[in-house]
């Protein structure tokens, strides 16, 4: 029988099996950040264990940072403590760190692919659950604990059990205005938020076999919000046209030798999966979630659901909405583009496309934040930050931001947020905020009118 | 860690489906760098009222209910990858939590700090909201060797589910860091003959 990516890929990381228990995992890549790291390093250095392989450890200060005035000391003190920690950290166990204001800083999901640190058949981890994101390139990464990150500190190694396998295939041509962001929106709306939990995911398809690596990462990077550990494409052209020549990416001879590996990776054609389930490109369309989970989307044209579930409703009376409405023409006072779902280069071409000539509502402030510095370098290069100043929208500095509100930048209590993030947990954006998740350019059209529009109608 | 081998308590029900992990820990109380006094705020937003008073209607606010034991709704968890949950929901006094599906990541996170992710079948877990609801003073009863969770001087019972190695370091007090560092020779061993 055939194998799968994912098996392809765990197999060849397996340094023993204990009986009638877990695996020896390898971990090839650790992705560290200020706020899940600090426990960790602590644990190894009360038990005086000696970090394993610092080499294969690449740190971002990301999470608590400032979106404004980078140059200035941190404000919030335990912020600044927390940054200040993993500096120390990074320093005295020779981790590379690409702390606040470093040309390479940026959301650890957004930095790590685009310096070629992610690559194909690779294992990656870090304490954050997107660490899913990275799959996007045929690599298995997923999200631990701090816990587990004291165990690859100490060993490049987890223990753990192989997840079962699933894969979601959409076939067709996506219709005008429907991005990556609403495909996995409507995937998640379809199977629900704990569908996925204990699998790990193959998308597959010629959607996705279509899309542009950015595209790819929006929705591997969704992967854990239908449960999933992780998300995985199978690497083609794309992936290596993207990967070559990035920074840490292997060169000449090495890489061509790379490459010859990674075509041997895709899911052999008779493999099978745990569960299997198939979509079609022509029904999906731009979506917005009205709920207090990612599960919980619609598409924009559609109405809310009419179910009679305890926990419905408690979501339903936190968001003000009711059973069977509509959210066109809701009034928006936020708009966020950003965040690891949505801040890459590609997202800020959509929205300045977008935004270009016309002008951002009066009653909306609208945030931008870019993924990292080189996305926000490149926005400048572009020229696309002209549009959005002269559109109104505020550019920010690099960070995690509103995605988690660790920082000032909270969405106020009761105020809707329209969002290109991951979550629309209770008061994921701040306390008592109420988060909308859409894609960059339902986001943008927001910002401009003021209100959810249908933007079907505009496109076609 | 703490070993676990049995538990009898009291337990606090808590009929809510998909607890994210944002609601056990919002993300305001994540900039401390131990392990510690995560416990204040678990549960913050829905054990507070906007203006800081006491959510009384709150289960765990609710003097009847007391006991290590959380018995909560479906898909226990979910979202964030935060360890503090776990370590929130230990340091306010919980060593089981039972539900009917618990996330992936939340669940090896309990495990590694010692607190015991119990998962029971939908019905079962409907009769426990309902024993504990109406009858705050309900013993339930958690036999880890035996893999047994009951409702004590009834026949209500039911056996659940652990992973053998972890089953093994639970009731041991070890943790996988122990098991890891005694294989640093293999994993050398396979550094140096990576097929990849
Ligand atoms: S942007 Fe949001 S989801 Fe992504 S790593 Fe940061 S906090 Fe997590």
């Amino acid at each position: 029988m055939g194998q799968t990516l994912f098996d392809k890929v765990w197999d060849a990381h397996v340094v023993e099996t204990i009986k009638d228990g877990p695996q020896v995992l390898y971990i090839d890549k650790h992705l560290i950040h200020e706020v899940t790291s600090p426990q960790a390093f602590n644990e190894l250095e009360e038990r005086n264990i000696p970090v394993f392989r610092p080499k294969q450890i690449v740190a971002t200060a990301d999470h608590n940072t400032p979106t404004q005035n980078q140059h200035l000391p941190v404000k919030d003190l335990l912020s600044r403590n927390q940054l200040e920690q993993l500096s120390e950290n990074c320093k005295k166990n020779n981790i590379t760190l690409y702390q606040l204001g470093h040309q390479y800083n940026g959301i650890v999901h957004v930095m790590a692919p685009e310096l070629g640190i992610t690559q194909p058949g690779m294992t990656m981890v870090c304490g954050d659950s997107h660490t899913s994101t990275h799959g996007a390139f045929g690599t298995i990464a997923f999200g631990i604990g701090t816990s587990q990150v004291a165990q690859v500190f100490a060993s490049q190694c987890l223990l753990l059990t192989k997840p079962k396998s699933l894969r979601v295939t959409v076939n067709g041509k996506l219709k005008n205005g429907v991005l990556p962001k609403d495909v996995i929106l409507y995937i998640i709306a379809k199977l629900g938020t704990n569908s996925g939990t204990g699998y790990f995911c193959e998308y597959a398809g010629d959607v996705f076999e279509n899309m542009s690596m950015e595209g790819r990462m929006t929705v591997c990077n969704m992967s854990i919000e239908m449960g999933a550990r992780g998300g995985m494409i199978a690497p083609d052209q794309t992936t290596f046209d993207y990967v070559k020549d990035k920074e840490f990416a292997p060169k000449g001879d090495a890489f061509d030798k790379k490459v010859a590996y990674w075509k041997t990776l895709p899911t052999d054609a008779d493999a099978v999966f745990d569960k299997e389930y198939a979509f079609d490109a022509e029904d999906i369309e731009p979506m917005v979630t009205y709920g207090t989970n990612p599960g919980m989307g619609i598409k924009v044209t559609e109405n809310i659901p009419t179910i009679d579930d305890a926990s419905f409703e408690k979501s339903l009376q936190y968001m003000d909405f009711k059973k069977g409405e509509s959210l066109i023409n809701k009034p928006i006072n936020y708009v966020f583009i950003g965040s690891c779902t949505n801040s890459r280069i590609e997202d800020f071409r959509v929205a300045a496309n977008y935004i270009k000539g016309k002008q951002k509502a009066d009653n909306v402030t609208a945030w931008l934040v870019p993924g990292s510095k080189q996305v926000e370098a490149q926005i400048i290069k572009e020229g696309l930050k002209d549009v959005f100043d002269a559109a109104g929208f505020e550019l920010r500095q690099p960070g995690c931001s509103a995605c988690l509100a660790m920082n000032d930048d909270k969405i106020p209590q009761g105020e809707y947020c329209v969002s290109t993030s991951n979550r629309n947990f209770e008061g994921r954006q701040g306390q008592g905020s109420r988060t909308i998740l859409a894609s960059p350019l339902v986001a943008a059209a927001t910002a401009i009118e003021g209100k959810i529009v249908d933007i079907t109608k505009q496109l076609n | 860690m703490e070993k676990f081998t049995t538990l009898q308590s009291q337990a606090i029900p808590l009929a809510i489906e998909n607890i994210d992990t944002d609601q056990i820990i919002p993300a305001r109380f994540l900039k401390a760098t131990d392990r510690k006094g995560f416990g204040d705020n678990l549960f913050k937003d829905w054990r507070f009222n906007k203006d800081d008073s006491v959510n009384e209607s709150f289960s765990l606010n609710n003097p009847k209910y007391s006991g290590s034991i959380l018995v909560a709704g479906d898909n226990f968890g979910c979202g964030s990858s935060r360890e503090h949950a776990a370590w929130a929901l230990s340091d306010y006094g919980f060593k089981v939590i039972v539900s009917s599906f618990f996330a992936d990541i939340f669940k090896g996170n309990a495990l590694n700090n010692g607190l015991l992710p119990v998962q029971v079948s939908a019905e079962f877990l409907k009769v426990l909201l309902d024993v504990t609801t109406e009858n705050p003073e309900t013993i339930l009863q958690v036999n880890l060797e035996e893999q047994i969770i009951s409702v004590k001087g009834t026949s209500f019972k039911e056996a659940f589910d652990i992973d053998a190695y972890k089953k093994t370091c639970m009731i041991n007090g070890y943790d996988d860091i122990d098991y890891l560092l005694s294989k640093k020779e293999t994993i050398s061993a396979f550094e140096a003959k990576k097929t990849y």
